[in-house]
This record gives structure tokens, C-alpha cells and sequence, in this order.
């Protein structure tokens, strides 16, 4: 712990945390030395953080601890106002020329983004087109497949998070579980290496945040997409992630596996975070 | 006092001007449409430059009377060796005219599109013109079509300010048939009944429009 209480987790001893196959890969995201401010505000201060391929991360931490910010910025939605951020080794903001790094043009960073894919806390639907429009769009439009297969890949993935019967309703008419479900699958129909999910069950009434979150724990368990969470569902975080982040004023405090964040925190601050957390749930339930 | 047989002989020449004055207003509109979509973006534009003179040349036109502008297209414009038909010089005049209040129109309606659309079109990492065309457009054009159409209809109304240009719409019909034999009141009648027929028909359409548009 440094004079500011802050336990200082060197490389050496993230390694002990992360999985043994995850520690061999080359990282498929990497943030250097990122700050982030609005203004005066500073969100994030030098976040470090390497995220393994396959890897389920989840990033814990009161609102306004930086921690939407961290996952905005890897789907360039803000700009980081000092670091790199890698993705699959390559810069997602920069450009490398001769050696050096120069802000990126928006070819680079749409080649780069193509990897990450996002599901958001509202859902952001978009709610003039059909569930099957909403996930077709991309893929033609982006990928360049043809509608036939586009339309067929998005019954699949719309059939696997349960919605394959709602083709040709608007998202309006859709619970709000459904409808994140359908924004899940129009991010997964792009087959992104990478999944954000900023709170996705924040906005659902609490006997919908189940339905949601069966399906990222399927999708998980596949094991073939990177997963980047900013969750507020702590039983959901133990039972997905293969390592808990906790975010407290802009910095990484504490992380390791979810038993030794979530049984055993060993920062003031998680401590603080966590009983306030389980008060509120015990209050709650 | 109204007489009939006059009132009847008179329509065909006022339904012949009438067509002038509808082909200039749904030209002129069309022109307005497609231009004050182009200020709007070139409004928004983060090239500063572009932003700061549209913004200016949207404030002059609109602190302008129309019938000013319709002069300088018609009277200036041939000194600089553009020489236009009185129709030409109506549908340019009404557009770019128009195009400035359809500008802040469509401004409103981009603006009031959530932010999280355009979040969702960036992470799904459609192009720029996708975004537009595909997400952002299609939300932020039916919402403002009642304004739109008020605007039509406006333009409709300010149709007989082509006559000062000597283009022969309708109204300036219903006057040289008045002048010629002194008989004013049935053609200025039958062009203002003419008048609110058609912008009575062009708001029911509007309101249709309004509500196809709507459906989700």
C-alpha cells in the first residue's frame, strides 16, 4: 500500500491473478498509462490494465468512479486525453509513423473498432426499424454480406438470446429485457472479439435483469468473446468473471479473482465499497 | 353583382396559371428541401470556417425580404452575365429562401435524435453517411414534417410575389383579367378560393404524411 492507502498491484503480482493461459496470450487490450478528464474533472487517472483474450473482466465501483468511462473509451466514445489504448496490438487511437504515434484518421480507428462491440445501459435501439433490421443493418452495411445472409445470421443469434419469434416487431413493443437482449445480439451478429456491456441492467425493472443476464452468462461461458462488464450485479460478477476490477476515484484500487475481491478485499476502499453494497442489498431483498 | 358566366369564362385561363404557380411551389419546396439540408450540415460542420459562414449567409437570407432577393436574381444576377426565365429566377428565389427556415428545421430535428443513437451507429461502426441515412435521418425528418409543411404552404401563400419578377402566376393572372375588363371581383375571388382549397388539401396530406411516418 502507498502513502495514499492505495494498494499498488505491481505486473508481477497482477500475473498471479490472471489464469495461466491468459498470462502466455498476448493481451487483446491493453490500456497504457490512460487519463481521462471533462474539463477540471478527472475520471481517470494512468489507468494500466491488460485484458486476455477469452478473458471476463468486470469492472466494479460506485457511479462516477470512472468506470463507465473506461469502457466509453475503448469503443472510441471518448477520447482519452492522455495514453494508448491497444487493441489485438495495434493502437486504437493512434497511428504509428515512423516509429512514432500520431492521432489516428478515421479509417484506423474504424478498422481497429471493428473488434469491440457494445451494449449499452438504455439499450439505444434503433426504435424506426424492425428487432430484424436492427440486427441486419450492420452486416449489410458494414461487413458487406449479402441481406439473405445477413438475415439469416440475425435469426440465429436473435434465436439464441430467445427472441427468434419477434422478427417484425418495432423495439417499442418489446419489454425492456427483450429489447436488451435484441441489442445483445446486434452487437454479437457482428462477431466482435471484444464485448463492452455498460450496465446493461441498470435501466430494467429487477425481474428482467435475469433474462439479460442468462444470456451474457451463456455467451461468457462460450468463452469465445472477450468480456469488459461495468456491472452493479455483484452475484452476476462472481458468477461470470475470471477477474473483478475495482474502480475508486479514477484509479484501479484492487483486482484479482472474484472470490478474493468479492470474499476477501483487502483495500479500505473495497471494504467500504462492498458492505455498503451488501447493506443495500440485504435493505433491499 | 357576381356574374356566373364570366366567373366560368374566366377558369380556364386561371387554372392555366394556376398550374405556374403550383409547378413554382413544389420546385421551389424541392430546392429548399434538398439545400436547407445542405446548410444544416454544413451548419453542424467541424470545419469552424464552413459552420461560421453558413451561419451567416442562413442569418442574411432569413433578415431579408424575399421579394429583395427575387430582384437581385432577376435584375442583378444578368449584369453578371446570368440571365434566368422569370420561372427559373421564382423556383431559385423561393428555394434559397425557404432553404434557410428549412435549415433550422431540420437542426431541430437532428438535435432532438438521442445521442445514444449515434453511440449505437459508432459502435456498431457503421460509416458516417450509413449513420445518417440509415439511423439519424429517418428519425429526425418525421418529427418536423408539420413544420415542413407549414413552410410548404407558406411558400404556396408567397407565390404571387413572382408576379414583381413578371412571371404570371395565378393571382397576377386574376389581375391582368380584372384590368382588362374592369370586372375584379370574381378572378380575385376564385384565385383566393383556389388558394385556400389547395392549402387546405396540402394540410390534410401533411397531416396523412404525418401519421404514415409515425407508425412506430
Amino acid at each position: 500500500m502507498n502513502s495514499k492507502g492505495v494498494v499498488v498491484i505491481e505486473a508481477a503480482q497482477l500475473n498471479q491473478y490472471a489464469d495461466i493461459s491468459a498470462v502466455e496470450d498476448k493481451p487483446i487490450i491493453r490500456y497504457q498509462k490512460v487519463s481521462k478528464s471533462f474539463g477540471d474533472l478527472k475520471v481517470l487517472r494512468d489507468i494500466d490494465l491488460d485484458i486476455a483474450p477469452g478473458e471476463v473482466v468486470a469492472v466494479i465501483g460506485s457511479s462516477g468512479s470512472g468506470k463507465t468511462t473506461l469502457a466509453r473509451m475503448l469503443m472510441t466514445l471518448e477520447q482519452p486525453t492522455s495514453g494508448v489504448i491497444m487493441v489485438d496490438g495495434e493502437p486504437l487511437w493512434h497511428k504509428e509513423v515512423n516509429g512514432e504515434l500520431v492521432p489516428a484518421d478515421e479509417k484506423h480507428i474504424r478498422r481497429v473498432r471493428s473488434k469491440i462491440g457494445m451494449v449499452f445501459q438504455q439499450f439505444n435501439l434503433f426504435p424506426h426499424m424492425t428487432i430484424l433490421r436492427n440486427v441486419t443493418e450492420a452486416p449489410i452495411h458494414v461487413l458487406g454480406i449479402s441481406r439473405a445472409e445477413a438475415k439469416e445470421k440475425a435469426i440465429a443469434m436473435l434465436n439464441k438470446v430467445g427472441l427468434g419469434n419477434k422478427l417484425d416487431v418495432f423495439p417499442a413493443q418489446l419489454s425492456g429485457g427483450q429489447q436488451q437482449r435484441v441489442a445483445i445480439a446486434r452487437a454479437l451478429v457482428m462477431r466482435p472479439k471484444v464485448m463492452l456491456c455498460d450496465e446493461v441492467t441498470s435501466a430494467l425493472d429487477p425481474e428482467l435483469v435475469g433474462e439479460v443476464l442468462e444470456v451474457l452468462k451463456e455467451i461468457a461461458a462460450e468463452g469465445e468473446t472477450t468480456m469488459l462488464l461495468i456491472t452493479h450485479e455483484m452475484g452476476f460478477a462472481r458468477d461470470v468473471a475470471d477477474r473483478i476490477i475495482f474502480i475508486d476515484k479514477g484509479r484501479i484500487v484492487e483486482q484479482g479473482p472474484p472470490r478474493a475481491i468479492l470474499g476477501n478485499p483487502r483495500n479500505p476502499r473495497t471494504c467500504e465499497f462492498l458492505s455498503r453494497f451488501r447493506q443495500q442489498w440485504i435493505s433491499k431483498n | 353583382m357576381w356574374d356566373w358566366e364570366y366567373a366560368f369564362s374566366i377558369m380556364p385561363q386561371l387554372l392555366e396559371a394556376l398550374q405556374i404557380t403550383i409547378i413554382a411551389t413544389i420546385l421551389g419546396f424541392l430546392l429548399a428541401c434538398i439545400l436547407g439540408l445542405l446548410l444544416a450540415f454544413a451548419r453542424r460542420s467541424k470545419f469552424k470556417p464552413l459552420s461560421l459562414v453558413t451561419g451567416g449567409v442562413v442569418e442574411f437570407v432569413r433578415s431579408t425580404p424575399l421579394l429583395a432577393q427575387l430582384y437581385f436574381i432577376f435584375y442583378v444576377l444578368p449584369q453578371c452575365g446570368i440571365t434566368l426565365s422569370p420561372l427559373s429566377a421564382g423556383v431559385i428565389g423561393l428555394g434559397l429562401h425557404y432553404s434557410t427556415y428549412l435549415s433550422e428545421v431540420y437542426r431541430a430535428g437532428i438535435d432532438a435524435v438521442p445521442r445514444g443513437q449515434w453511440e449505437a451507429a459508432t459502435a456498431l461502426n457503421l460509416s458516417r453517411t450509413r449513420t445518417w441515412v440509415s439511423i439519424i435521418l429517418p428519425q429526425a425528418i418525421p418529427p418536423v414534417v408539420p413544420v415542413m409543411g407549414n413552410y410548404f404552404i407558406g411558400m404556396f401563400k408567397d407565390t404571387p410575389l413572382l408576379s414583381a419578377i413578371t412571371l404570371v402566376e395565378v393571382l397576377q393572372a386574376a389581375k391582368i383579367i380584372g384590368s382588362r375588363t374592369f370586372q375584379y371581383i370574381e378572378p380575385i375571388t376564385i384565385v383566393g378560393l383556389m388558394f385556400l382549397v389547395l392549402s387546405y388539401v396540402s394540410s390534410l396530406g401533411i397531416r396523412r404524411l404525418e401519421a404514415r411516418l409515425n407508425r412506430w
